[in-house]
């Protein structure tokens, strides 16, 4: 197993209280698979990255408990200085928004070399011949041309393709993606998507893809977790998730796709909002928002992720009923 | 670039018309110049008529400041009624200002945005409060009582420095003077890099920073420094025309003989020449100055590119 997390614990300590961002993860990722983390905004799944990479804003992020086993080493246990030489070496990440996430006084050649220079040692000169190769690789037109200019001289799509590259540039073994196309058109959204999924494929990397776009996932991911509320309510390979969700929530969400077969009707939209991370209702975390609620367990026991067939979960009391509805 | 340079130059020309002329009327108006050369007398009057004919005062104010400024752009900025010459004041009194004025930006430079970074990253900390109650004295204490205090206290009762500085004011004499000239836009400095480093600790870009396992000193220095520092440098650039200028308090008391000083006299004599030579001198070294900032602005923000 390359990437192991096991009940991952994260906080953050706010002036309105502890903010339980993350509580009691389960993930895990293979060399050349895709997991698919899915999940609305607060969910805790940007939180659980940035965890795995050791980037937490801290204070007033903290993990306050489980294991982050990279290549069977848990990450929790090193000293700074040897997570920093994993990060970029060995798992990289991507973020949402390549405009703001590449610095916008340097070069992107100089982005990029500085991956080469900082952990390989390698000279300038060198350093930035490997970025027109990374910048070719990644096809970005006249890579020669354009290895000089600023961030902000490229469009959306070309800027993503170099926070690809800076991703790629040391074949790291685990790429964390988070949401990497929500900030592109759709038609740049899908060939960014493509070369990302091609480049997985000749690197045999493992992809965490952190996403909230069903869309996105269907066509690129092996595993879908999905996370509620700091946890995993469902964990499944992708097509057995899409044909019968073990979960209410997972089987809102499907819902809740615009389908064009159903043009002109209302689109379902899961009533009530997301709990505030401060204050989680007892019991299951979902129960204020499920149609399927009872009083008992819902509202009073935290429901633990059944084994609902080999490979996959859920984490309702009554998964089979919804599997099966 | 080129011709975003060419464009500043040119406006640089009715500012410096405006300011000058300005500062030709004011000085005219303050009083007969003719006036102060007689000693405590007053001049006999015939004496005086003709002095003013000597300088061409008899002619209209206009008239005189366009003979004053062809002479000007020939080199000639007049003789003191001592019979000194402006330009000879001049060659004596700039560089000691500006060895001041060197002094003062770098401990800007090095003090205030050291203390900047580190407060900055450690926003909220004990030595940010410390540091951030310190530049609020400076700021509010005015610059004679700074200076009067270090004056007495350092130089004079633990005589760890000459409490005057000598005619050559070399360097090592112009360390506390320097400090004291800076010691306000120092706090300034401070508080501005604390202000920028802290905003831009969370950016999106120091995020990838750390993300790309860069070292924290790589992470500060290339990544987020770099970026802090456009308002500062701007503040810093403008602040080189306010601190030659501005020197007269700190040149007073450390009796520095430099522009501030010859200023200084020059006002109290009356010394029409001496004061709008000087003047002229300095509103050319704010304007370049302040083209330089803007231009620096280009380079430190790539973003930013002229037309």
């Amino acid at each position: 197993m390359l990437l192991d997390v096991r009940d991952l614990r994260v906080e953050f300590r706010t002036r309105d209280g502890v903010a339980h961002a993350v509580n009691g993860v389960n993930l895990s990722v293979d060399a050349g698979e895709t997991l698919a983390v899915l999940g609305e905004s607060g969910s805790g799944k940007s939180v659980t990255a940035q965890a795995v990479m050791g980037i937490l804003d801290s204070p007033p992020g903290r993990v306050t408990g489980g294991e982050i086993l990279f290549k069977g080493r848990d990450l929790l246990g090193l000293k700074e200085e040897e997570r920093r030489r994993i990060r970029g070496a060995e798992m990289a990440m991507i973020f949402q928004d390549a405009l703001s996430s590449l610095n916008p006084v340097l070069t992107v050649g100089a982005q990029l070399a500085e991956m080469f220079t900082v952990h390989r040692g390698m000279s300038r000169k060198d350093a930035r011949a490997r970025a027109v190769e990374l910048m070719d690789r990644v096809r970005i037109p006249a890579a020669r041309e354009r290895v000089d200019d600023y961030p902000h001289q490229f469009s959306g799509g070309m800027r993503q393709r170099i926070m690809i590259a800076m991703a790629m540039a040391l074949e790291p073994s685990l790429i964390i993606a988070d949401e990497p196309t929500t900030a592109l058109d759709v038609t740049v959204q899908a060939q960014v998507m493509d070369l990302l999924a091609e480049l997985q494929r000749e690197l045999d990397m493992g992809l965490v893809l952190i996403t909230h776009d069903l869309g996105v996932v269907a066509d690129v991911a092996d595993r879908i977790a999905v996370m509620y509320a700091g946890r995993i309510v469902e964990s499944a390979p992708v097509h057995d998730l899409y044909k019968a969700p073990a979960h209410p929530y997972t089987r809102g969400l499907l819902a809740s796709i615009p389908r064009l077969d159903q043009k002109g009707r209302e689109l379902y939209a899961i009533k009530g909002l997301p709990p505030s991370l401060t204050d989680i209702p007892p019991g299951c975390p979902f129960n204020p928002r499920c149609p399927m609620v009872r009083d008992t367990p819902c509202r009073t026991e935290v429901p633990p992720l059944f084994e609902v067939a080999a490979d996959r979960g859920s984490a309702c009391f009554f998964w089979e009923e919804c599997l099966h509805g | 670039m080129g011709r975003y340079v060419i464009r500043r130059l040119l406006q640089m020309i009715p500012v410096f018309v405006g300011a000058t002329l300005l500062i030709f009327l004011m000085v005219n108006v303050m009083g007969d110049p003719v006036a102060g050369l007689c000693g405590d007398k007053e001049c006999d009057p015939a004496t005086a008529a003709q002095l003013r004919r000597e300088f061409g005062l008899d002619k209209p104010v206009w008239q005189q400041y366009l003979t004053y400024m062809g002479n000007v752009f020939t080199g000639d900025f007049g003789t003191a009624f001592n019979g000194q010459k402006v330009t000879e004041l001049m060659s004596t009194a700039f560089p000691v200002t500006i060895r001041l004025t060197v002094v003062a930006v770098l401990f800007e430079i090095v003090v205030g945005i050291a203390l900047g970074v580190v407060t900055g990253l450690r926003r909220g900390r004990p030595v940010d409060t410390a540091v951030l109650v310190l530049t609020l004295v400076v700021i509010s204490v005015p610059t004679f009582v700074t200076g009067l205090l270090l004056q007495l206290l350092l130089g004079v009762q633990w005589s760890w420095i000459r409490p005057s500085v000598s005619a050559e004011a070399p360097f090592g004499e112009l360390i506390v003077p320097g400090l004291v000239l800076a010691s306000v836009s120092l706090a300034y400095v401070t508080r501005l890099t604390r202000t920028s480093i802290a905003e831009n600790r969370r950016a999106d870009y120091v995020r990838t920073a750390i993300a790309k396992g860069l070292p924290r000193r790589r992470v500060v220095t290339r990544h987020l420094l770099r970026n802090s520092l456009i308002p500062v440098v701007t503040f810093i650039g403008t602040d080189v025309g306010a601190l030659m200028g501005g020197a007269i308090v700190t040149e007073r008391i450390f009796n520095i003989h430099g522009v501030g000083f010859q200023l200084y006299q020059g006002i109290l004599r009356q010394n029409t020449q001496t004061v709008v030579g000087f003047v002229t001198v300095l509103v050319l070294v704010f304007l370049v100055a302040n083209l330089l900032v803007d231009l620096l602005y280009a380079v430190l923000d790539p973003r930013i590119r002229y037309a």
